[in-house]
């Protein structure tokens, strides 16, 4: 067949998954509604800066000295400290999850104090192991100046003397703001879930209606039925593109330090990877239970764990980071964090674009293999 | 039109597939035929013949396991695109793109085709006008009748003058009207544009209508020739009988039918018993079993020397030839046999502005077995899903039982069984697993639950451990009715039980169901061979939601216009005069 | 016939039927178990925060004993592992942008001189900060470690915080992850099975079939949500078991409260779920409506972030959501040994979402299409 034939039969297909795209709402809704969704929660709604902790102080004693040090508390922003007076009932209440921590100040501390051994008691509820960590660094802090100045108060060396301190710089991200890696991550995020929810049920779909049959027995060759799914998907892909790209720049004022083309073609070469899996899996499970559940546990579900989203991959074992390399997730994960965070950094984009490509490359040709036109 | 040659050439053709239990079953077993260009060949054969796995090797979808198959004059298995790039196929259910227009599913085959613009216009026409659709091209694919969608699905195979073209069952579920007009259509193509045709059918005068017939069973061939040459084998034993005054024809029938050593098969048509005799039939046997019959001699047809062939196969198959006779005729009847069992009064059932059924009333008496005809679409399956409770009346009265089974206690509906139009079973359970829900669910456990279903095994020979999605369409049908009567209903609803069923299966399942009729139970059904209206007591046509006509199968045929005409002309004159009233109504208006 | 052993062997056959349909095709056992064993496998493994491989880069412009000693003192954490010894300014960049090290130290020329004059020694520390919370952690390792070599000079302060983390005295991310995913993760298939079971009948056609029999639509309800609730409690006890003695996270609370609490949580899933399968007509709809409302149920949970962090408007909405009170029961009876009375009010939420959700399904069964 001419080239002709193949660019009528290419549009002819095309314009009929679009149309059917359109037709049906869920389509939209899960294509255009959930990620307008995901970006206003991620932005808004998950944060792991903790603000106003709610620390619960027991002042066994009294004395000016311990009051002046815990008074350090309600310096901190992020702290919100209440006052008790009887330990039980402060256990008791961090068990039923009315307050995060005690700091609970001895009858003897200031005694103690004078003998050159004070010692505050820090109680947290552990359950929350990140806050509780973030609590334990802010109570430090809030009480660093008042412990530094009875430490002088008692005659100890002067600070600084001979020790060592640190001056940090935390590159890219200097304020630690959540937001900032929470953000780019979601461009994955919702790429990944194009592929995973609608193309995933492409395939399986004609199979299940029969409508494969009827257009196997036509000049139609595989690789445009492939380009024709893929199509439609790609210009909704890309309007979410569009709108994370604008919420990351006007909404969460997330810093975009590398080019923004370079963006764009990372992100629409991982499109391609995220909805040439869905395809594949779809054509190969020829059925759509089994194609949204092998989605979800194959594309989705690894990409929100296991590709470095949230999750620092240096911090698993070996295993899981083997599988986390295979995930083409895990290298768009790492390239979309650095090009908005830190740059164009071309080894980087290089070697990531080029293991995309591949897979780009190698699913869109598995998946016009399967879809080689035999029922047997 | 092209090549000269053969338009198929197959030579010891092999497919096997692996069954349920991992064993290799050949679904066409050595399988050698020729079709020749420019003509109509017909494929027929019972359910797992192997018809579809032949149609779709032939259209390069599945490859042959041995054997070579030459389609146009190229090997399929070797290069199956050069051949799908010349033909058209129209599988069984044909792959209409339900949210799609009418006319966007013919453009994107004209598209995929690739038909030139200008030779299409001509083409869209000529197809729409053919199957009657210009006035539907906006409306999505979806919301057509079935016989509608297979015209569709004939038009979007017929886009371009393919080089030969594949039909799988293109009438399966079709209203006579409908399939006459595709026929018209397939024919109307073979005559003016030497169209080869390959369709297999299960309905024996469409057999009669090809040049070449070749009949399958078991994945194999039993015999090839002209209709006229095969129909031969029959010549001299077919004959008519009418029984006396007062006795239905389908009382007769099943005494004809239950004689099998005497009489290979018979079937009411016209009032009368169209049968088949056996050649070694002991002459005073014969005339003692149709004594009181008037028995005429008639011109044999290509169904009888089917049927022949069919029950000579199955003779050799299998050690108990039919189902347990239905020796009950003897009525068990009601003990009120006057009062209706179903009341219908000014039934309507609208879908937003369009009407589904418009003021439908009708009586259905303990016992009878009641018809409910029409084309696709005319309202049939509102209706019954109105009397079954699933679907609530905008107006009028409903009584099944004496209730309404949509506001009525739940105990209201184990008074009743439904076997749908779609096999609407649990696929992946077993038959056993099915009868065992079913019956749970309609209340029946323990001893009692048992019990029916070893009787139910038994008289609809099922095999319970076979998974029922996978059993051939005769055997998931008996599995249908085998769970619609399992807790005993007074009352069955079936809906198209009989559509893509070969012939051997529908004699068998009409015998089952005169027997339950003689045992009392009140039987509503619809039906697409209108052949079969002659086993009902009463039938009513319906079209575009009206009733047009109402009463005996004789008093029906009469109101056509001739007592003596079949059913099926009797149910085209009828569906056309009324749809020729009703276009006169609104332009006198 | 309508007595109550006909009613409940007709419920029991419906549900013995949903459970053949759900074991009999492998695909469909594999489905069952493998992917909840799969994640409980990977994400307790995967999903943590804590830090415990820190590749750092040293410029080391003073080589003195302090600095070796220092230096020494970080290694021997076991959580930072250097990667590099840098010996100009002009190579941090590239080790940090490449992702190579987390973080560089640079300990300046003159950093043993100004010790031994017992002057303040600026040491830098140059942090990845693309994931700001293990840059946070990596940055919060080494001040510990630097006022730990303060404190050997005799630099201390007379006061010192002694902490205890109560339930979790490690503070080990994975403590708090993994029970919370006894309720996630069932929850996912849970929602989809519930979804789909209607819609996968409605179109195959054997809705119809059902709804001619006699089984009323509590019965049907009965029915559809229990099989539903069993595979979900199913899934449930497999990831229970995997902490319990895989990961070894000791159980605190009482089984019991929380068999009974994961319960009232499926419970009000399935609820959720038969509601969609009610309204959906295909199963490509309840599908995709699933996954569209899994997403936020799942970030609204306080599975990955607490949910006192939302703004208030959020919390208030994470009320309707029932893994929020699946997770928080779950982790609190797990971890903390709760009793009934402390987490009663979970189920306050729990129970309302089903008694709205599942009356609403059961009726859709039969208006749904009319």
């Amino acid at each position: 067949m001419s080239a002709s034939g193949f660019t009528t039969r290419l549009v002819a297909l095309t314009r009929k998954e679009t149309r059917q795209m359109l037709r049906d709402r869920s389509n939209l809704v899960v294509g255009l509604l959930l990620p307008v969704v995901l970006i206003l929660l991620f932005g808004y709604g998950l944060s792991f800066d903790v603000k106003d902790a709610r620390v619960t102080v027991v002042l066994e004693d009294s004395s000016p000295t311990a009051r002046n040090i815990v008074a350090g508390l309600h310096g901190s922003p992020y702290l919100a400290p209440t006052w008790e007076t009887s330990m039980a009932e402060a256990e008791r209440m961090i068990r039923a999850g009315e307050t995060d921590a005690i700091l609970r100040v001895p009858g003897e501390f200031s005694a103690r104090l004078a003998a050159g051994e004070g010692g505050l008691q820090l109680l947290l509820n552990g359950v929350d192991s990140t806050t509780a960590s973030v609590i334990e660094g802010y109570v430090d802090g809030a009480l660093s100046v008042p412990m530094q100045q009875q430490a002088d108060r008692a005659g100890n060396k002067p600070a600084g003397a001979a020790s060592v301190t640190i001056i940090r710089r935390i590159w890219f991200n200097e304020t630690g703001e959540s937001t900032w890696f929470l953000v780019p991550g979601l461009i994955v995020l919702v790429m990944t879930l194009i592929g995973a929810f609608l193309t995933s049920l492409l395939v399986a779909r004609e199979w299940e209606r029969g409508t494969l049959e009827s257009l196997f027995v036509t000049p139609v060759r595989p690789l445009e039925l492939v380009l024709s799914k893929l199509a439609p998907y790609i210009v909704i892909g890309g309007i979410d593109l569009i709108l994370c790209l604008l919420a990351a720049k006007y909404l969460f004022l997330v810093p975009m330090r590398g080019s923004l083309w370079i963006i764009v073609v990372s992100s629409l070469l991982y499109l391609l990877v995220s909805l040439g899996l869905g395809l594949f899996i779809s054509a190969i499970t020829r059925n759509q239970f089994a194609a949204s559940q092998m989605a979800l546990l194959a594309s989705f579900l690894p990409a929100m764990m296991l590709s470095g989203f949230v999750f620092d991959l240096r911090n698993t074992p070996v295993v899981i980071q083997v599988i986390s390399q295979l995930l083409p997730a895990t290298h768009f994960m790492g390239l979309i964090k650095t090009l908005f965070m830190a740059g164009d950094y071309w080894p980087d984009i290089l070697r990531n674009c080029s293991i995309l490509a591949f897979y780009a490359i190698v699913l869109i040709a598995l998946t016009r293999r399967s879809l080689a036109k035999r029922l047997d | 039109m092209s090549d000269g040659g053969a338009t198929i050439t197959a030579t010891g053709l092999r497919k096997t597939f692996a069954g349920p239990d991992g064993h290799a079953i050949a679904a066409i077993d050595d399988i050698s035929l020729t079709v020749h260009p420019g003509k109509l060949t017909a494929l027929v054969g019972p359910d797992g013949a192997g018809k579809t796995t032949l149609i779709r090797m032939i259209a390069g979808l599945l490859k042959p396991d041995a054997g070579s198959l030459c389609v146009l004059g190229i090997d399929v298995a070797a290069d199956p695109q050069a051949v799908q790039d010349r033909i058209s196929y129209m599988p069984q259910r044909f792959g209409l793109y339900e949210d799609l227009s009418v006319q966007e599913n013919l453009d994107l085959y004209a598209d995929l085709h690739g038909v030139p613009q200008k030779e299409r216009k001509e083409r869209f026409a000529r197809m729409l006008e053919m199957t009657d659709m210009a006035r539907f091209t906006e409306r999505p694919a979806g919301k057509l009748s079935g016989g509608m969608k297979q015209k569709l699905g004939l038009a979007c195979t017929l886009v371009r003058s393919p080089d030969l073209l594949l039909l799988d069952e293109p009438s399966v579920g079709v209203d006579p009207l409908s399939r006459r007009d595709l026929w018209k259509i397939v024919q109307q193509l073979v005559d003016d544009e030497k169209l080869s045709v390959i369709v297999s059918t299960a309905y024996m005068d469409e057999a009669e209508r090809c040049a070449q017939v070749f009949v399958m069973n078991r994945g194999r061939l039993l015999a090839e020739g002209p209709p006229g040459d095969l129909k031969k084998q029959a010549a001299g034993l077919t004959f008519t009988a009418t029984p006396p005054e007062g006795m239905p024809a389908r009382e007769l029938q099943a005494r004809l039918i239950d004689a099998p050593d005497l009489i290979i098969d018979a079937v009411p048509r016209g009032g009368s018993v169209r049968f088949i005799r056996r050649p070694e039939a002991d002459e005073a046997r014969f005339f003692e079993l149709l004594h009181d019959a008037l028995v005429e001699a008639r011109p044999e047809e290509i169904e009888d020397a089917f049927m022949m062939m069919l029950r000579r196969q199955e003779r050799q198959d299998r050690k108990t030839p039919a189902e347990p006779a239905a020796a009950s005729v003897a009525a068990k009847r009601r003990d009120n046999p006057d009062k209706p069992v179903i009341v219908v009064r000014d039934l309507v059932r609208k879908f937003g502005d369009f009407t589904a059924v418009a003021s439908t009333s009708f009586d259905v008496a303990p016992g009878e077995i009641f018809g409910l005809l029409g084309p696709n679409g005319a309202g049939k399956t509102t209706t019954f899903r109105m009397l079954c409770g699933l679907l609530p009346a905008t107006s009028g009265h409903l009584e099944v039982a004496g209730l309404n089974l949509r506001n009525a206690r739940a105990e209201a509906r184990g008074r009743i069984g439904y076997v749908s139009q779609k096999f609407a079973l649990y696929g992946n359970l077993s038959v056993r697993e099915n009868l065992e829900f079913f019956g749970g669910a309609y209340g029946l456990r323990g001893k009692a639950l048992r019990t029916r279903i070893a009787a139910s095994l038994e008289r609809f020979d099922l095999d319970p451990a076979m998974q029922s999605g996978l059993l051939p369409a005769g055997y998931k049908q008996r599995l249908a009715m085998a769970t619609g009567l399992l807790h005993e209903p007074d009352i069955l609803f079936l809906d198209e039980p009989t559509s893509g069923i070969d012939p051997l299966a529908r004699r068998a399942f009409w015998h089952t169901i005169t027997s339950l009729a003689g045992d009392g139970v009140t039987i509503i059904i619809t039906t697409h061979f209108m052949e079969e209206a002659e086993y009902c007591d009463r039938i009513a046509i319906q079209d575009a939601g009206e009733m047009l006509a109402l009463g005996t199968p004789r008093a029906v045929r009469k109101e056509a216009g001739d007592e003596g005409m079949d059913m099926n002309n009797a149910f085209i004159a009828i569906v056309e005069q009324g749809r020729a009233a009703r276009n006169r109504k609104p332009s006198a208006a | 016939m309508a007595g109550p052993v006909t009613y409940i062997a007709q419920v029991l056959s419906l549900i013995r039927k949903e459970m053949l349909a759900l074991v009999k095709d492998p695909a469909n056992r594999t489905l069952l178990f493998m992917p909840a064993i799969m994640q409980a496998l990977l994400f307790g493994y995967g999903a943590t925060y804590d830090l415990t491989h820190a590749p750092y880069a040293v410029l080391d412009q003073s080589r003195g004993a302090a600095s070796t000693e220092l230096l020494a003192r970080l290694d021997g954490t076991g959580v930072f592992e250097r990667v590099a010894t840098l010996t100009s300014s002009g190579q941090i960049a590239a080790m940090i942008d490449s992702g190579e090290a987390l973080l560089v130290i640079a300990l300046p020329a003159d950093f043993e001189a100004r010790l031994a004059a017992g002057r303040e020694a600026p040491l830098q520390l140059i942090l990845d900060g693309r994931n700001s919370s293990t840059a946070g952690l990596a940055s919060a390792y080494v001040g510990a470690v630097v006022a730990a070599y303060n404190g050997t000079r005799g630099v201390s302060t007379p006061v010192t915080i002694e902490r205890r983390a109560w339930f979790n005295p490690n503070l080990e991310s994975r403590w708090n992850m993994m029970p919370a995913l006894i309720a996630a993760l069932s929850m996912m298939q849970t929602l989809l099975l519930a979804a789909l079971s209607v819609a996968r009948e409605r179109e195959q056609g054997t809705f119809d079939q059902l709804l001619v029999t006699p089984l009323t639509p509590l019965q049907i309800l009965i029915g559809k949500a229990l099989p539903s609730m069993l595979v979900g409690i199913f899934q449930s006890t497999l990831i229970f078991l995997i902490i319990l003695f895989w990961f070894q996270i000791p159980l605190n609370g009482s089984v019991w409260l929380l068999y009974l609490g994961l319960a009232m949580f499926t419970l009000a899933s399935v609820g959720i779920g038969l509601s969609i399968s009610a309204v959906s007509l295909t199963m490509q709809q309840a599908m995709l409506y699933t996954f569209m409302l899994i997403m936020p149920l799942m970030l609204l949970s306080g599975l990955l972030t607490p949910v006192r962090n939302m703004p208030e408007a959020l919390q208030v909405a994470t009320f309707v959501n029932p893994l929020r009170f699946g997770v928080d029961l779950v982790r609190r009876v797990y971890l903390e040994g709760a009793t009934f009375g402390d987490v009663a009010f979970n189920f306050v939420p729990l129970l309302a979402v089903a008694a709205v959700t599942l009356p609403l399904a059961a009726w859709l069964f039969r208006n749904r299409l009319a």
